[in-house]
C-alpha cells in the first residue's frame, strides 16, 4: 500500500493550523477573564460537570492510548483488549475514594488535601516533589512520543516538533490559564472521539456492521489465536501489580486531580466522573474494533513496517478508508492530542510550584493575588522550558516505560498520603512525609531494578526486582510507612482538626 | 489556607453548635453509609477487574473458548468496560436519591 504517511500533505497541516488557530482564539478569550489566582488555577470554578467531564477525558485520552492501544490490538489481538481495560478501572475508584472529599478540602491542589491539618512546609514539599516526579515522567513520555509521532506523521524534524509542542502549549497556559487549558481539552476531547468514531464506523463498514465478522475475518487471516489471550499478561503477581498502578495511579496524577477544583462544588465533581467515565470507556471500547480493523485489511506487516511498536495502525487505516483528507484530519488530532495534554500537566506542574511551593512555603501563605498569578506564569515558563528541554535530552530513547514509571510513582507517592489525611484521624506530618517519600524512592528505585530497564533497556541478563511494575510493593510500603510512623509520632492539633474538618469534607460546609 | 476555622468560628452563634452535629447520631451515621457505599463499590470493583486480570493469568483456554463470533475474552473484557461505567453511574444514583437529601437536611441545622 502506497501511504502519504511521512511527508506533509496539504490536509494534514490544514487542518492542524485549523485547530491551533481554534485554540488559540480560545486562549484569546480565556486570557481576557484570567485574572485572579483561582481564574488562573481553577477556571474561577466556572466549569460545568459535562464540559469538566469532557476535559477530563481529553487530559486522559493521550496519543499514546490512541496510537498505542490501536497498534497493540493490531498486532497482537486480544492481548490489546486487556490492556484498554486496565486504562477505565481507575475512574470508578477515584470516583469512590477521592473525587467529593478532594473537591470539599482542597482549593488547587491535591497537596492542599494532604497538608489540611498537617504542618504546612514539609507536607507541601514532600507532596510537590512527589507530584512533580510524577509530572515530569508523563511529559517525557509525551514529548518524546510527540517528537516521534510528528516526525512520522509529518516528516517535519524531531526538535522542532518538540518546541512547536512547546510554544504553542505555553501560550495556552501561559495566557489562559485553566480556562483556555479546559477548552482546549473539551476541544481535543470532542475532535478525538468524532475522529475515532469515524473510524470505527468507517471499519465496521467493510464488515456489514457486524463486530462478529471483523473478529472472524481477523482468525481467518491470523489465526484464533488473535482473539486469544497471548503473552502480555502470565505472571499473576505482576499482572496485579501492574493492574494496581493504572487503577490507583490515575488517583495519585496532580494534572487530573487539579481539574476537580474547575467545578462549583462536590455534587458537580461527581457528576462529571461519570461522564469522564463515559467518554473513556466508550473510547476504549471502540479502539479495538479500529485496531482489529487495520490488522484485517491493512495487514500486520504493513503496519509494523512504519512503526514496530505498531503506533501508525490508526493512521494507516484511517488512510486506507478515508483517503488522505481523513488521514490528515487524524494527523492533526493526533498532534492536537499530545498539545492539550503537555498543557494540562504544564498547568499543575506550575501549580505545584507556586500554589504548594512559593505562596505555602515561601511566603507562608501571604502573597497578593497579583504575585501569585505573576509566580504562576514564571512557573509555567520554568517549567515548560523543562519540558522541550526532556523532550529534547530523550530523543531516540525507548521511553514506553515513562507512563508506567509516572502511574506507579502517583500510586505509591500521591495516593496513599491523599487517602490516609481523608480517612484516618490518627494522620501526623511525620506519616505523611514518610509515605511520600517511601513510594516515591520505592517505585523509582524499583522500576531501574525491574526487568523493564534491567533487561530491556540495559540488557543484563537478568534483573535485580522480579516485578516489571512495582506498584504492589512501592504503593503497600508507602501505606504501611505512613501508617506506622503515625502511629510512632502525635500531633494533637492534627487530630482535633480532623473532627473540624468533617463539616467540610461530608457537608461541603467551607469548601473553596 | 484557614484550615480548620471553619468549624471553629461558627460554634455557639446560632440553633445548633457545630460541635453537637459532628457528633449527632445522624452525621455519624452519614459518614458511615458514604463510606460502606465506597467500599461495597471498590470491593465489586476488585471483584470485576482483578478477576478479569486473573483469569487471563491463570486461565487462558477458557477465554479462548469461542462464544458466537468472538471469544469468552472479549466478551469478558467488554464486560469490564461497561460494568465499570455501571457502578460508577450506580454511586452517583445513590448519591443524588440517598446521601444529598440528608446532606441538605445536616446543613440546613448548621447556624
Amino acid at each position: 500500500m502506497q501511504s502519504s504517511l511521512g511527508t506533509p500533505t496539504f490536509s494534514s497541516i490544514a487542518f492542524f493550523l485549523l485547530i491551533v488557530a481554534l485554540t488559540l482564539v480560545v486562549t484569546y478569550w480565556a486570557a481576557r477573564r484570567t485574572k485572579s489566582a483561582a481564574e488562573f488555577f481553577a477556571a474561577g470554578r466556572s466549569i460545568g460537570a459535562f464540559q469538566n467531564g469532557l476535559a477530563l477525558a481529553g487530559d486522559y485520552m493521550s496519543a499514546a492510548s490512541f496510537l498505542g492501544i490501536t497498534g497493540l490490538v493490531a498486532l497482537s489481538g486480544f492481548d490489546g483488549m486487556i490492556y484498554a481495560t486496565g486504562w477505565l478501572v481507575g475512574w470508578p475508584a477515584l470516583m469512590f475514594l477521592i473525587a467529593e472529599p478532594l473537591r470539599n478540602l482542597g482549593k488547587f491542589t491535591f497537596a492542599d488535601v494532604v497538608a489540611f491539618r498537617l504542618r504546612q512546609a514539609p507536607v507541601r514539599i514532600a507532596a510537590a516533589v512527589g507530584g512533580i516526579l510524577t509530572l515530569l515522567f508523563y511529559t517525557i513520555a509525551q514529548m518524546v512520543g510527540a517528537g516521534n509521532l510528528v516526525m512520522l506523521m509529518f516528516g517535519i524534524p524531531y526538535t522542532v516538533a518538540v518546541v512547536i509542542v512547546g510554544g504553542v502549549m505555553l501560550a495556552y497556559v501561559l495566557f489562559g490559564g485553566m480556562i483556555a487549558t479546559t477548552w482546549v481539552q473539551i476541544i481535543k476531547a470532542v475532535l478525538l472521539l468524532f475522529g475515532v468514531t469515524v473510524l470505527a464506523v468507517l471499519v465496521l463498514a467493510q464488515f456489514a456492521f457486524s463486530p462478529g465478522q471483523l473478529y472472524q475475518a481477523t482468525a481467518a487471516r491470523y489465526g484464533a489465536a488473535a482473539l486469544q489471550p497471548g503473552g502480555l499478561v502470565t505472571d499473576p503477581i505482576d499482572a496485579v501489580s501492574l493492574g494496581l498502578a493504572l487503577m490507583f495511579g490515575l488517583l495519585g496524577l496532580p494534572h487530573i486531580l487539579m481539574r476537580f477544583y474547575t467545578v462549583k462544588d462536590a455534587k458537580a465533581a461527581r457528576t462529571s466522573v461519570v461522564y469522564a467515565t463515559g467518554f473513556i470507556g466508550y473510547f476504549y471500547l471502540i479502539i479495538p474494533i479500529v485496531g482489529f480493523g487495520a490488522a484485517t485489511l491493512v495487514g500486520r506487516d504493513t503496519i509494523a513496517a512504519m512503526d514496530r511498536g505498531g503506533n501508525m495502525a490508526a493512521p494507516l487505516i484511517a488512510e486506507l478508508l478515508g483517503g488522505t483528507a481523513f488521514l490528515g484530519f487524524i494527523a492533526a488530532v493526533a498532534f492536537a492530542t499530545i498539545l492539550a495534554v503537555v498543557a494540562g500537566l504544564t498547568l499543575a506542574g506550575a501549580s505545584a510550584l507556586s500554589h504548594d511551593i512559593f505562596l505555602h512555603v515561601v511566603r507562608r501563605g501571604q502573597a497578593t493575588e497579583a504575585e501569585q498569578v505573576r509566580v504562576a506564569r514564571l512557573a509555567t515558563l520554568g517549567f515548560g522550558i523543562v519540558a522541550v528541554l526532556l523532550g529534547v535530552l530523550f530523543q531516540g530513547q525507548n521511553v514506553a516505560f515513562m507512563v508506567g514509571l509516572a502511574f506507579a510513582v502517583a500510586a505509591s507517592a500521591n495516593f496513599p498520603p491523599l487517602l490516609l489525611s481523608i480517612l484516618w484521624a490518627r494522620f501526623t506530618t511525620a506519616g505523611a512525609v514518610a509515605s511520600i517519600v517511601v513510594g516515591a524512592l520505592l517505585s523509582v528505585g524499583l522500576i531501574v531494578l525491574s526487568p523493564t530497564v534491567m533487561v530491556d533497556l540495559a540488557h543484563y541478563p537478568a534483573a535485580l526486582f522480579p516485578l516489571r511494575n512495582p506498584a504492589i510493593v512501592s504503593m503497600s510500603a508507602a501505606f504501611v510507612a505512613g501508617i506506622v510512623t503515625s502511629l510512632l509520632t502525635s500531633e494533637p492539633q492534627a487530630r482535633a482538626r480532623f473532627e473540624d474538618e468533617k463539616v467540610r469534607v461530608y457537608l461541603g460546609v467551607g469548601a473553596e | 489556607m484557614p484550615a480548620g476555622q471553619t468549624a471553629t468560628t461558627r460554634e455557639g452563634s446560632g440553633t445548633t453548635r457545630t460541635a453537637d452535629l459532628l457528633a449527632s447520631d445522624e452525621f455519624r451515621h452519614l459518614v458511615r453509609r458514604r463510606w460502606r457505599a465506597s467500599i461495597v463499590l471498590t470491593a465489586a470493583l476488585f471483584v470485576i477487574y482483578y478477576g478479569f486480570i486473573l483469569l487471563v493469568a491463570l486461565n487462558k483456554p477458557l477465554l479462548g473458548t469461542p462464544v458466537g463470533s468472538g471469544t469468552l475474552g472479549i466478551v469478558l473484557g467488554v464486560a469490564v468496560i461497561l460494568l465499570s461505567w455501571a457502578i460508577t453511574l450506580g454511586y452517583v444514583i445513590w448519591a443524588n436519591a440517598s446521601y444529598d437529601p440528608d446532606v441538605r437536611r445536616l446543613r440546613a441545622r448548621l447556624p
